[in-house]
């Protein structure tokens, strides 16, 4: 499992922090089990999660879930978990003939200039709806991935918008907490790229994960490093300072373990 | 373990037709509780439903074999001349295993590239069908035979090529053309731009251009009318295997190999994500050629690689300074993978080693491990020696996995 991530970024399901915007990002190596890890993290916090999935289908996410000890089908049946499937919906948008005259979550795809209010509108109903009174704990937003916007056409700065509206609405006004994917790119690229969504968001952010392979090259037992980013908001004169350490992993079937460089145990 | 194992494709439907076949409590597990589709098999890793290249080292390479329901990528080399061979294998494989090919192309017609598939050397029953074709093959082959060992001649050879342990997918002869009555029975779609689309609407409001809308359209049409969504009864379950041809040139009417910002940069993109929600709801397969050295913008192709499953970048030295090279005398190009899939699973089949190269022999496609000649004379190493240096650095720029040290050691 992930108690070591737990340890490292001192949280627990029972002690869940609030208002806090937390940013993967990956270059050269793949940051999604930290997705995998933040949803059922949520989950078993007891928080209302909301999952916009956009790469992958729901099934997936279920069975990765389902080896980490949570099931989306329940949680999702209970009402905890709203799942936006993207991979779903998104043949009709892309395909149908007439644009449907309602605005819908899923039209950034059809649209070229288009903005990503249905779906910030989606999130907005989704987490405001109280159902069977204040059963679940403060909302969450988890976005996999940003970068898939910017694939299907949409402009780096609408997603910025979003972003900074999700920010706004979730931990500002209900206390909660937002987790984002953003996929780096190796080379810099065009204006409103990722690499620049990346610096716009990072910004932003209180909490920065940033998943990297190594530099020395690919390697078996080692599959990258993680580096941690927090802002702390110290009482201190030198005002808001940011701790920053770095971490190697190794991904497991059912979790990922971390050490600190080179103290793999292949190495040692 | 295995429940959620093939979920992702098709899903509801199956599980409940797999419980319902299950009439008594005494069978053995792990075969029956698969749908069992010819020339599929459950992945050892995670379970998945997954299908071969047809070139046995591919599958090695790539963890297993192509899961159903995911799109592998192949960034051309720079004469397609070995891509298109592994498009070809990857076709001819569904002809012997008896899936449904759909083939799309918009620069020959899809019949040219069905009619140059490559033979196979069918030594193994796989399926009725393939017996059939051994029975119609056989008696040539059989002149030559060796008569005297015969109980050696199906022994795989020694071999240096990357395989697994179990044999998967077929070997073909790519010297000699798949047999017409074989291919015919083969249920192929076919896709040829040029017939599809005639006139081009410039008012479009899509990211997607003509090309892209009507290819998408049409490999949907195919997947609900021959019922690979699911709909048909669990016992006519078959595989798509599909096959896309140098998708991003220029002939589809893409604009991303003309300018490094191109107008329509969203385009291939985006038909790779309503790819991508196809197959994954469907029993259905897919490769697709990209001319990724004639795309402009690295971010685009990183893009494009992020959509698809697994992807392979094949680099061929044919025209390049490095075919006279002593050090790959051995190989005809280098191959490199780029991502491997996470299905179902937090990991991923990782490789022993990212330093791969591929080679024609005669009848054969196949890749392996690169690994230096040996030295073995003083003098002849003292001379070749720059030689090598200069090779080794190519090589470290080609694979990417090493350090981008710019100094030879020397010893």
């Amino acid at each position: 499992m992930f108690s070591e991530l737990d340890s490292i970024l001192d949280i627990s399901p029972e002690n869940c922090p609030q208002r806090e915007f937390i940013l993967l990002s990956d270059r050269k190596a793949d940051a999604s089990f930290l997705i995998h890890y933040f949803l059922s993290f949520y989950l078993r916090a007891g928080c209302k999660v909301c999952f916009l999935g956009l790469v992958q289908s729901f099934s997936h996410y279920s069975a990765v879930s389902q080896r980490l000890g949570v099931s989306l089908t329940q949680a999702r049946e209970k009402g905890q978990l709203v799942f936006l499937e993207g991979l779903k919906g998104a043949l009709a948008v892309l395909l149908e003939e007439e644009p449907s005259p309602s605005p819908q979550k899923l039209a950034f795809l059809r649209s070229p200039h288009t903005n990503l209010r249905g779906l910030y509108e989606f999130v907005q109903g989704s987490l405001m709806a109280k159902g069977e009174g204040d059963k679940w704990g403060p909302p969450v937003l988890i976005v996999d991935d940003l970068t898939v916007f910017l694939s299907l056409g949409v402009r780096g700065g609408a997603v910025l918008d979003f972003t900074h509206y999700c920010r706004a609405f979730v931990c500002s006004k209900l206390q909660g907490n937002v987790v984002m994917l953003i996929r780096g790119e190796e080379e810099e690229s065009d204006e409103e790229g990722s690499e620049w969504l990346l610096k716009g968001l990072t910004h932003q952010c209180s909490l920065a994960l940033r998943v990297e392979g190594l530099p020395t090259g690919y390697c078996r037992d080692i599959h990258g490093q993680m580096e941690v980013f927090r802002r702390v908001n110290g009482s201190c004169v030198g005002g808001p300072k940011t701790q920053k350490n770095l971490f190697q992993y190794k991904v497991h079937d059912k979790g990922a373990s971390f050490f600190a460089r080179g103290t793999s145990s292949a190495v040692l | 373990m295995a429940a959620p194992s093939n979920s992702m494709s098709g899903s509801g439907p199956e599980q409940k037709a797999r419980f319902a076949s299950n009439t008594t409590s005494f069978q053995k597990k792990s075969r029956s509780n698969f749908i069992s589709i010819p020339g599929t098999r459950p992945s050892v890793q995670n379970g998945q439903l997954i299908v071969s290249t047809g070139v046995t080292s591919l599958d090695y390479v790539i963890g297993g074999g192509l899961a159903v329901g995911t799109l592998l990528l192949i960034e051309e080399d720079k004469y397609d001349s070995y891509s298109r061979m592994l498009l070809k294998y990857f076709l001819a494989e569904g002809v012997v295993c008896g899936h449904s090919l759909y083939i799309a192309s918009a620069r020959e017609p899809p019949d040219e590239i069905l009619q140059e598939l490559p033979a196979p050397i069918l030594d193994d029953i796989a399926s009725p069908r393939s017996e059939e074709a051994q029975g119609k093959l056989g008696d040539p082959d059989g002149q030559d035979s060796m008569k005297i060992a015969w109980r050696y001649q199906n022994l795989p050879k020694v071999q240096t090529a990357l395989a697994s342990s179990s044999r998967f997918g077929h070997y073909y002869d790519v010297s000699k053309a798949m047999d017409t009555d074989m291919r015919q029975a083969a249920k192929c779609t076919s896709f040829y731009l040029p017939d599809e689309v005639t006139h081009s609407s410039a008012a479009e409001s899509s990211q997607m251009n003509e090309g892209y809308r009507a290819l998408l359209r049409s490999v949907q049409g195919a997947i609900h009318s021959q019922g690979f969504d699911g709909s048909t009864p669990q016992k006519s379950r078959n595989v798509l295997r599909i096959g896309l041809q140098s998708l991003g040139s220029a002939l589809w009417g893409d604009d991303i190999c003309c300018s490094e910002s191109p107008g329509h940069a969203a385009g291939l993109t985006t038909f790779l994500y309503g790819l991508r929600a196809l197959l994954r709801s469907s029993l259905s397969v897919a490769m697709v050629t990209v001319p990724a050295h004639l795309v402009q913008s690295r971010a685009i192709m990183e893009r494009v690689t992020k959509l698809c499953d697994t992807a392979i970048a094949l680099e061929s030295f044919r025209g390049l300074d490095t075919e006279a090279n002593p050090l790959y005398k051995d190989y005809h190009g280098l191959l490199q993978v780029k991502q491997i899939p996470h299905l179902n699973c937090l990991v991923c089949e990782v490789p022993d080693s990212k330093d791969l190269a591929f080679k024609l022999k005669r009848k054969q496609f196949t890749i392996e491990r690169l690994h230096l000649p040996p030295d073995l004379s003083d003098t002849v190493s003292r001379l070749s020696k720059p030689d090598l240096a200069e090779s080794a650095k190519l090589l470290s720029s080609g694979c990417g996995s090493s350090t981008p040290g710019k100094k030879h050691l020397d010893f």
